[in-house]
């Protein structure tokens, strides 16, 4: 496959495109006029970070804030919300069901700092980007020396235009990067169609090659037993959301039988047991409840992208769960819900984010011991 | 370092005492492997006011494939230590890097076991200069306690941890592991 089928350039646009209509709320502690503001509704890109729209924002809210230094910080239903996440990734995952548009609150004061990490400028931002960025070239090619040796002038023009939302720019410094596609077998491709070596510590003489895709999972479990994601318990603490950044290993040989199911499971071997999720399987719905995916309401969707199963009739599914074990419901990535047979290099190479790792929520629900029968 | 694990935690070391620039006291006795964070005791000597307390945890980053150390610091009183009062807790080398490499050197991070941010030293050097101190040594040769030993005499000396010779002969192993022993 040609490096122009390996990704659509249909798909990044797709990703950067991507926003999530917010409402923000300026908490009512720091109101200090009657009557108090408005929510500021405002679309906050996927690929992006929500202190970046806090230029947009405090204009808005500074006539009513009570004087003092600002560290500003968003919450979600009392959760406050880390801003190192991208925001498409903290909606996916901490909105069950989407919420349209997802109302959020703003303070500019008393930062919670035992449990986030204060973000006081786009320099913060900025550098956990750089810093991922580097993370993710560390884990491809065993180095980061392309991130390092950026010119000032090529970082400040690659972060700009993340910032400014301006793809085209993010590519005529990103493709130097050559940290990806990766090919049908996952393992890199540079432009000459050419495997290029990934360093692994199992490398001897070549021959042994292990190529590694920077993951990010988001693991949330809900309560058993919902009909609708609607009734979901709101996340009121991060220590109930499992966090891993943990590289999938790839051994050349094997990976074009690389599913997203297999990759999944590599990471989370007791959630990925096969007794409990077989591949046609997606997740099990109510009877007649039709699968949709609301993200794409409001914006256009190219029909390559969409999920193959939710165009079909409601997916019943028969599910017999014996034990505790946590199972999976649903994978989200950039607002799709996956089926987990899809080939994993595809979903690299059209999902992932520009710091070029791929952030997956996934969904499970511990049902107590019982059966469910169709 | 790539051993594969059931159980995983990180090493800690908690409760180092600071009193001050000069009169550093922190003595490591042993680390200790464990999953959670519980209080571990260790070598107290402060006859100052102003003492600052350390916890240092090791934790794996299966990205870089390195150790990397997490801190914070807080208080008598338990307070938590600005970036600035860390920061003059520090050897004067390693403040005057921060102060050149702000975002790159050592910056809050989210600790990945306690989720909390602690202070952290980016390791994407680390595997460089790990393989010219380690010199020849093959990786499949060292035991992890003499690599981490070896580990610990570089990043040590960005915190100004120091490790007692008695601690080194203990358990090296290989002789080919290296130490940089720091003085005062």
């Amino acid at each position: 496959m040609a490096t122009t089928e390996l990704c659509s350039e249909e798909a990044l646009r797709f990703i950067w495109g991507g926003a999530i209509p917010l409402q923000i709320h300026l908490h009512e502690s720091e109101v200090t006029t009657l009557p108090p503001p408005p929510p500021a509704l405002i679309l906050g890109p996927r690929i992006g970070y929500l202190p970046l729209l806090v230029p947009l924002l405090k204009p808005y809210f500074s006539s009513t804030l009570p004087p003092g230094v600002d560290t500003v910080w968003f919450d979600y239903k009392g959760l406050p919300l880390k801003w190192n996440i991208p925001t498409g990734v903290l909606f996916d995952l901490l909105c069950a069901e989407p919420e349209r548009p997802w109302n959020l609150t703003v303070h500019f004061r008393g930062h919670p700092g035992e449990t986030l990490i204060p973000c006081e400028s786009e320099d913060n931002v900025k550098w956990s980007f750089i810093n991922a960025l580097k993370e993710a070239a560390y884990v491809i090619n065993g180095n980061c020396k392309n991130v390092m040796n950026l010119s000032q002038a090529d970082q400040f023009e690659l972060w700009q235009s993340l910032m400014k939302g301006n793809v085209e720019a993010y590519q005529r410094i990103a493709s130097r990067l050559k940290l990806g596609p990766i090919g049908e077998d996952c393992t890199l491709k540079t432009g000459a169609g050419q495997p290029r070596q990934a360093l692994g510590e199992a490398d001897t003489a070549g021959s042994s090659r292990v190529g590694r895709i920077p993951v990010r999972l988001y693991v949330r479990n809900i309560i058993q037993d919902l009909d609708d994601f609607d009734e979901a318990t709101a996340v009121d603490s991060w220590d109930s959301i499992s966090y891993i950044n943990r590289p999938v290993e790839i051994h050349k040989h094997e990976g074009h039988l690389l599913t997203l199911r297999t990759a999944l499971k590599a990471l989370l071997p007791e959630i990925f047991d096969d007794e409990t999720m077989p591949d046609n399987q997606i997740f099990s719905k109510e009877e007649g409840c039709q699968v949709t995916n609301p993200s794409f309401e409001d914006y256009e969707t190219p029909n390559s992208l969409r999920n193959v199963e939710t165009e079909e009739a409601s997916i019943i599914s028969d599910s017999v769960v014996l034990s505790k074990k946590p199972k999976v419901k649903l994978i989200r990535i950039q607002g799709i819900e996956l089926d987990l047979s899809i080939p994993f290099f595809w979903v690299v190479n059209n999902l992932m984010n520009p710091d070029y790792f791929i952030h997956i929520c996934v969904f499970t629900e511990a049902s107590p011991s019982q059966v469910l029968v169709r | 370092m790539g051993s594969s694990c059931k159980e995983e935690g990180y090493l800690s070391l908690e409760n180092m005492f600071h009193i001050d620039r000069n009169e550093e006291c922190l003595i490591v006795d042993s680390f200790s492997e464990r999953e959670e964070t519980d209080d571990v005791a260790t070598l107290v000597h402060s006859t100052s006011n102003e003492t600052h307390i350390y916890d240092f945890h090791i934790v794996y980053s299966f990205s870089y494939k390195v150790p990397v150390l997490y801190f914070h610091g807080y208080q008598s009183d338990g307070q938590p230590l600005s970036m600035d009062e860390i920061e003059n807790d520090l050897p004067p080398s390693s403040s005057k890097i921060l102060r050149e490499s702000k975002w790159t050197y050592m910056t809050l991070g989210e600790h990945p076991y306690v989720r909390r941010p602690w202070y952290t030293l980016h390791p994407c050097a680390t595997s460089d200069w790990m393989k010219l101190l380690l010199g020849g040594t093959s990786m499949k040769d060292l035991d992890i306690s003499s690599y981490l030993l070896s580990w610990l005499s570089v990043v040590g000396q960005a915190i100004g941890l120091r490790i007692p010779l008695e601690l080194q002969q203990r358990s090296v192993k290989h002789p080919s592991a290296s130490c940089f022993i720091i003085n005062n």
